[in-house]
């Protein structure tokens, strides 16, 4: 008892905790998606019961489609428009972006049209892009929404 | 020279720890985990160039037409109904467990694992929409659709191999789905009613 009473408690090593942390932080970076567009629209999804997750993340292409964003809307308009990429487009050019879809995609075959639409938009923009999604044969789609119990 | 004699004194990294803390809380913030839901369709394949159109008749009595209106109105077949009575009616229409003459035909199938069942197999639902129906209807009504499909799969799953519909097997799976084949057709929108 007489010997132990002079020493003191150890410190904690903490030079590892940086190598630690980073880890952590690669992890969440490697398994979390940046978002790669700016979004020029703006949109509110419907929410359903009989959802599906997207797989196969490489696969997925995204259109949005909706009215333009509050600081956009001064020189834009109101209206509904269809956004590919970074910018507006219309509805015939929907049939290029799945074909420039497809050349960076390790599986075309099962390429999938993720449509992300606003509640409110009228049904003959959407019909028009999956006339134009039917011709370009890409007829995988999704409808985004939100779960509703 | 008598500098020479000088250490440079080791780099304190004992903040390295919070630097990398900031950062992994900016990835936290910034990214996004939750994975993207959605309502899975299919579009039917573009029609052939030497394609006539071809009319497929097909009894008025496989038919379940819904049709929606510019005001986000429902109407199936010939009433007008509210979207939550929807998936009641629909699987109704795909089950047709009475025989029922104003409900689609049943057939003679021979499907495996299942026996000889008597299915409704050339049912067709068709969705009928106008260029001013609101989005969200025309999702809600897909929604109902597919939930219809999906209880009646479910409830046909647990009755024969006793498990819900997504824990059987690829088999079992196939066997269900051709018991109860998803025909939702989507016609070309017309203009009903308002402008």
């Amino acid at each position: 008892m007489a010997k132990k009473q002079g020493r003191e408690m150890p410190e904690m090593n903490t030079s590892s905790l940086p190598d630690l942390i980073f880890t952590i932080l690669f992890f969440f970076m490697i398994v979390t998606t940046m978002r790669e567009v700016t979004l020029k629209v703006k949109f509110t999804v419907p929410s359903g019961t009989e959802l599906e997750k997207l797989e196969k993340k490489s696969c997925v292409s995204f259109i949005y489609v909706g009215p333009p964003t509050d600081q956009l809307r001064a020189q834009m308009g109101s209206g509904t428009r269809i956004q590919l990429n970074d910018r507006y487009a219309e509805p015939r050019e929907v049939m290029d972006f799945v074909a420039q879809e497809r050349t960076t995609m390790s599986d075309p075959a099962s390429q999938v049209m993720s449509m992300k639409i606003d509640q409110h938009t009228q049904m003959g923009i959407i019909t028009d892009i999956k006339e134009v999604l039917r011709k370009s044969w890409a007829l995988k789609i999704n409808y985004s929404a939100t779960r509703r119990n | 020279m008598a500098r020479k004699k000088k250490k440079v004194p080791g780099l304190n990294s004992s903040s390295t720890a919070d630097i990398s803390f900031i950062l992994l809380i900016f990835f936290l913030v910034t990214t996004s985990m939750d994975t993207d839901m959605g309502l899975a369709r299919r579009l039917p394949q573009p029609p052939e160039k030497d394609q006539e159109d071809a009319q497929i008749d097909v009894k008025e009595r496989n038919v379940l037409n819904v049709r929606l209106n510019a005001a986000g109105y429902l109407m199936v077949n010939h009433d007008f109904i509210d979207v939550a009575q929807l998936r009641a009616r629909a699987k109704e229409f795909i089950q047709n467990k009475n025989n029922n003459p104003k409900l689609p035909e049943l057939h003679a199938k021979q499907i495996d694992l299942l026996g000889t069942c008597y299915v409704t197999d050339k049912h067709v639902i068709s969705v009928q929409t106008d260029r001013g129906t609101p989005y969200n209807i025309y999702f809600q009504v897909q929604n109902e659709l597919v939930a219809a499909y999906n209880e009646l799969r479910d409830d046909l799953a647990i009755a024969k191999f006793g498990r819900p519909y997504a824990r059987c097997s690829e088999d079992e799976q196939v066997a269900i789905r051709t018991y109860y084949p998803q025909k939702i057709s989507e016609a070309e929108p017309k203009n009903y009613g308002g402008n």
